[in-house]
């Protein structure tokens, strides 16, 4: 199953970097930054274009400067005031929060169980959670749709958070990651905590859990990150405004009948620059994290 | 009772222990577990069943069509112009296309990375910022920067004194258009794994090739290229099912969300919502599924098998 568990693959063993050869010339180098920095530059443009665009009053849009001649903040003003962006910010961060927060535990524990407990039918249900990354997620969303219009218990789904979230409060993929932590886990520790009397749950809770806080880390961060910017199962999930999430809201802008860049561009902005923060202050955990495993939303 | 007691006596501390570990891990495993099966593995079923049937939730029944829907998709795949030829057509594309031109550059970015010291760390977190923004966000960021008349690339192309383009709007441009903006946005995540990949290659490997005046080139392909497989087939797998399951940057990125124009940037994924959600024709679309569903299970099996044969 390597494809599933590319971990074994990229285990991070002493970070030997590859030094510079003696003959390395001053010209290559040279070379190198040059084509580095043009590349980093066709990062940022798009960017900065986004921000400068959602600066501009609306009669600059179509002139063709860079910067804004007359710097504003009437988009940002009128997006919060006069859009539902407020109430998408707030549902996108409460599905993502959710969701974090279920498969944080939820994904550990089960991590937790795989690499330290043996049981009769361990085999089949680890095959069981296996088949589920086989599968594409487009596949479900049909079905999902369906449950969610006809629960087993209660009332519809569609246009709740819990409908939003359901797909993901549990993934495969955080199991794996956990299981490769928890066996990392000293068996002389848990026993000791069962001699003195400490329950199965108080292992997992205060043994297992504080060793595995960089994985559970990053599987948080990638969780969020996913669930911030997904976008076909909230489409499908929701109806009303209301309960949009931020891609969703973002990509209805454009059903009026002229594109408002401006205010597109102001979506984009406040959708994409406090992450951008965020990943900056956790880079070195995110690259790590992505190194390590592979995983991605 | 008592003789029950003289017999479990013998028996050691773990015994118990053991029958309590595995009601634990029951206990522990019961919400996962059911999740799995509901949420999983019963909508997997349940698509397959769909497909069999001609779905459609405003009706009132559901009758079962065996093999129809798949006879269709079949039958449109061999029409000219259908819409669902078009979206297994661009959908191959953007794999065949998209998956070697992001990893060679991907590539290319990591082993300059590789080398250099100073500003490592910020050129790597700079190539890897589109891949955590939102799919949406940045593709009506590139939707505009395609515009005719102010978008940027037409800025450019005007101070170059080159022809402007019409990008989105041209059926031959739209789809290299929405690639471009793919290959961009997932490039920095190939970066960062090849990086890794390039990590546990052993120096001393290169220390032996510079002895014996290898050129770059042979030490490229000798040592790197060789070394490095684990980390490009897996790579290879990832992109091409991502690429596969294509659908946010096309939905935002042309009119309407159509795919468009004349279908020219269409996936199999936007053509099973818009037959499921629009048209509710669910159990069609739950065929089409199928299909990616087994398309995706190929990449995955021949990927399976590459990488057994090289361990043996």
């Amino acid at each position: 199953m390597e494809s599933i568990t590319p971990s074994n693959i990229f285990k991070d063993q002493g970070r030997v970097r590859t030094v510079g050869k003696a003959g390395d010339s001053w010209a290559h180098k040279f070379f190198s930054y040059l084509l580095l920095t043009l590349i980093a530059f066709t990062m940022i443009v798009p960017f900065m274009w986004m921000l400068s665009t959602s600066l501009k009053p609306e009669k600059e849009i179509l002139r063709r400067n860079i910067f804004p001649i007359e710097p504003t903040m009437d988009n940002y003003a009128e997006v919060i005031n006069e859009t539902d962006l407020p109430l998408w910010y707030k549902n996108s961060f409460i599905v993502a929060v959710m969701s974090t927060v279920s498969v944080a535990f939820f994904d550990a524990l089960a991590g937790f169980v795989f690499a330290k407990y043996e049981f009769p039918g361990k085999r089949p249900i680890f095959i069981l959670f296996l088949t589920s990354l086989m599968v594409p997620t487009e596949m479900l969303l049909i079905p999902w749709f369906i449950m969610s219009s006809n629960p087993p218990i209660g009332p519809t789904w569609v246009d709740t958070y819990w409908g939003i979230a359901f797909p993901g409060v549990i993934t495969a993929a955080g199991i794996f990651l956990m299981r490769q932590f928890m066996q990392g886990v000293p068996d002389e520790l848990l026993d000791a905590g069962r001699i003195d009397g400490v329950s199965e749950f108080g292992l997992f809770w205060r043994v297992a859990v504080p060793l595995s806080l960089p994985a559970i880390g990053a599987l948080c961060i990638f969780n969020f990150l996913g669930n911030w910017n997904a976008f076909i199962w909230p489409l499908i999930a929701t109806s009303r405004s209301e309960m949009f999430t931020l891609p969703v809201g973002i990509q209805q802008f454009s059903s009026e009948a002229d594109t408002p860049w401006n205010l597109i561009m102001t979506g984009a902005s406040l959708s994409v620059v406090p992450l951008m923060i965020v990943v900056i202050i956790f880079q070195r955990y995110i690259i790590e994290g992505i190194a390590l495993t592979g995983l991605k939303g | 009772m008592s003789k029950r007691n003289s017999r479990e006596k013998p028996r050691p501390f773990s015994w118990t222990l053991a029958k309590k570990k595995i009601v634990w891990a029951y206990i522990f495993l019961a919400i996962p577990i059911v999740f799995f099966a509901y949420i999983r593995v019963y909508p997997a079923l349940f698509a397959f069943q769909m497909s069999l049937h001609d779905y459609n939730p405003l009706a009132a029944e559901q009758p079962y069509v065996g093999l129809e829907n798949y006879d269709k998709v079949f039958e449109e795949l061999g029409k000219e112009k259908s819409i669902t030829k078009s979206a297994f057509q661009n959908t191959i594309a953007y794999v065949a296309l998209g998956v070697p031109i992001q990893l060679c550059l991907a590539l290319f970015i990591a082993l300059m990375l590789n080398e250099i010291r100073f500003m490592s760390t910020f050129y790597r977190i700079l190539f890897f910022l589109p891949f955590v923004t939102s799919t949406i966000a940045i593709a009506w960021v590139f939707r505009m920067l395609y515009q005719p008349r102010f978008g940027l690339f037409n800025v450019v192309l005007q101070l170059l004194s080159l022809p402007q383009q019409p990008f989105l709007r041209s059926t031959h441009q739209a789809l290299p258009s929405v690639l471009a903006l793919v290959i961009w946005q997932g490039m920095g995540f190939a970066v960062i794994i090849f990086l890794a990949g390039l990590k546990q290659i052993p120096r001393t490997y290169y220390e032996a090739a510079e002895v014996d005046g290898a050129s770059r080139w042979d030490t490229f392909w000798c040592i790197t290229f060789p070394l490095l497989n684990p980390s490009i087939v897996y790579l290879l797998v990832l992109q091409t099912i991502s690429f596969l399951r294509m659908f946010a940057p096309v939905v935002a990125m042309t009119e309407q969300g159509s795919g468009g124009p004349l279908n020219s940037t269409t996936t199999v994924v936007l053509r099973v919502y818009r037959e499921a959600f629009q048209s509710f024709n669910m159990g069609y679309a739950s065929s089409l599924t199928v299909v990616l569903f087994a398309m995706i299970l190929g990449v995955t099996i021949i990927q399976l098998s590459i990488t057994s044969r090289r361990i043996n």
